[in-house]
């Protein structure tokens, strides 16, 4: 009797799991499938221009602001934290290194993404799924119009254009917020802190940056869209969707980021 | 001519269709009545391709289209148009680009002539000077007039009605079927409706189909119809809630 039930447990774990695994792997294989998609529409005219401006308005310009805001304040706090260390040892010079170094490299592309996931992806989610409960999908698949080419092409496009301009702006702005510590209140001067900065600085620094930029503008779409297009149930189902893409997007962009790292780490060194 | 033949469908392991049948022929106004759920809207779905079914054909005019890819798909869907039961219109976009929204995707018409051509399909549907407005300026039964005007801009041979009077009081509801057989006859076009309003099916249709137990189970003019001797339509047309229906439904 007792064997049963222990068996019934360990049956239903497996089945349990076995699920899961093949509910992941779906999950991914849509994803795939919805970017090889999309991929291919982008080449198929027409482009639709005011549809792309419009985008690029919607995520680029609009977030200007926010990411203007958070990275000056990023390259500040990055300044101060670090000069506590660098004091001790009279190297306060480094320290405007050291912030252009992890901005380019790291926290531009990253912070820039998890904005852009956060404010722009979960509006693609939430648009999206709201035209996919309310037929509105269907109905532009009746209309001989494809869904991917006229919704999510125009997203794809704008997003990759504008995650890595901004993630430029992320940079430059961060560095200027370690220049005003720097210069204001840590006493290194003007034409040290600029040397600092620059000397160190490789394309190399910020090209693999912008490489993550562009890998991060592509699963903050490929997401949105995913979810957007695939959710059901209503309003409810509408904010699960929104919910899981933001979760989603950010741990594939954390997870793509220590995946890039590792790699230029080692073919790059 | 539209054929359905031996349709199986099912979501989830669940059955909806099973060895469904039903033809339905050029020029006449089909309506398929059934209760909520039973696959009336999945088998509109099949005839317009947005859903494949899993086994059986669907044949539009000679051509099976179960089998077709997106881009013939496509140009066969040219010759249709759907009306929502939400009406379904894009919200970003107001009712000029709506209701004109073929016409500036695969004509070269230009802006002047998508205005006129607009203006006469809203026209048709009983609206006027709406162009600017967004869908959530209009109203329930406007919405699904100028979804109405957005199925017939550019000029379809079939236009399939998915419950049309659902949601809108019973006054819009009998100018929306008016409309309905006003445009089959002066449009001379195929429509095929969902409904389970059966004053709405006795004022549009040519012929009723009854979907029940996931086939057709009765086709006939509505006279036929609100004569049938079988019980399970004898239930439905009657409105009543004692009868075989239910009881299976219960049991």
């Amino acid at each position: 009797m007792k064997l049963e039930l222990i068996i019934t447990f360990v049956k239903g774990m497996f089945i349990y799991a076995g699920n899961r695994i093949v509910r992941f792997f779906t999950y991914i294989g849509g994803l795939v499938i919805l970017l090889v998609k999309t991929v291919f529409w982008v080449f198929i005219p027409p482009l639709r221009k005011w549809q792309i401006l419009e985008q690029m308005s919607r995520i680029g310009v609009a977030s200007f602001p926010i990411i203007f805001l958070i990275s000056l304040f990023t390259g500040v706090v990055l300044a101060l934290q670090s000069a506590y260390q660098m004091q001790k040892v009279a190297a306060e010079m480094y320290i405007a290194s050291l912030v252009a170094l992890s901005l380019t490299r790291e926290l531009g592309p990253v912070l820039t993404a998890l904005i852009v996931a956060g404010r722009c992806g979960a509006a693609i989610t939430a648009e999206l799924g709201t035209m996919t409960v309310t037929e509105q999908v269907e109905a532009l698949e009746t209309l001989s119009a494809n869904p991917v080419h006229y919704l999510v092409v125009p997203r794809f496009i704008a997003l990759l254009v504008m995650v890595p301009l901004l993630t430029i702006f992320a940079d430059f702005f961060g560095m200027v917020g370690g220049y005003l510590i720097g210069v204001g209140k840590l006493n290194i001067t003007h034409a040290m802190y600029m040397k600092m900065t620059f000397e160190p600085l490789a394309l190399k620094d910020v090209t693999t940056g912008l490489i993550k930029s562009i890998s991060f503008a592509v699963i903050i779409c490929v997401i949105s869209c995913f979810e957007g297009i695939n959710s059901e149930g209503g309003a409810e189902g509408v904010g699960r969707a929104t919910t899981s893409s933001v979760v989603r997007s950010f741990i594939l962009i954390i997870v793509a980021d220590c995946f890039f790292t590792a790699l230029f780490y080692f073919i790059l060194r | 001519m539209i054929e359905l033949k031996h349709v199986h469908k099912s979501f989830n392991g669940h059955e909806v269709l099973k060895d469904m049948n039903l033809t339905i022929n050029t020029g006449e106004s089909m309506v398929i009545i059934g209760r909520s759920g039973c696959g009336k809207s999945v088998s509109l779905k099949h005839i317009i391709g947005l859903m494949r079914p899993d086994s059986g054909s669907v044949i539009i005019d000679g051509t099976d289209i179960t089998g077709l890819n997106s881009r013939e798909l496509n140009r066969i869907r040219m010759n249709f148009g759907m009306l929502f039961q939400g009406a379904a219109l894009f919200d970003s976009l107001n009712v000029l680009e709506n209701v004109g929204f073929r016409l500036f995707e695969y004509t070269n018409m230009s802006l002047e002539e998508i205005k006129r051509r607009v203006a006469e399909c809203l026209e048709k549907v009983g609206l006027r000077g709406v162009e600017r407005l967004k869908p959530a300026e209009l109203s329930g039964g406007m919405k699904k007039r100028v979804g109405l005007a957005r199925a017939i801009s550019m000029s379809p041979q079939i236009i399939l009605f998915d419950e049309p009077t659902t949601g809108v009081d019973p006054i819009m509801g009998d100018i929306i079927n008016e409309l309905i057989r006003y445009l089959h006859n002066t449009l001379k076009v195929t429509s095929i409706t969902v409904t389970h309003d059966m004053k709405s099916a006795y004022k549009i249709a040519d012929r009723i189909a009854m979907l029940y137990d996931k086939r057709i189970i009765e086709i006939g003019t509505p006279d036929e119809i609100k004569n049938s001797e079988n019980p399970i339509v004898k239930q439905f047309v009657s409105g009543s809630a004692i009868g075989p229906i239910t009881r299976d439904t219960v049991e």
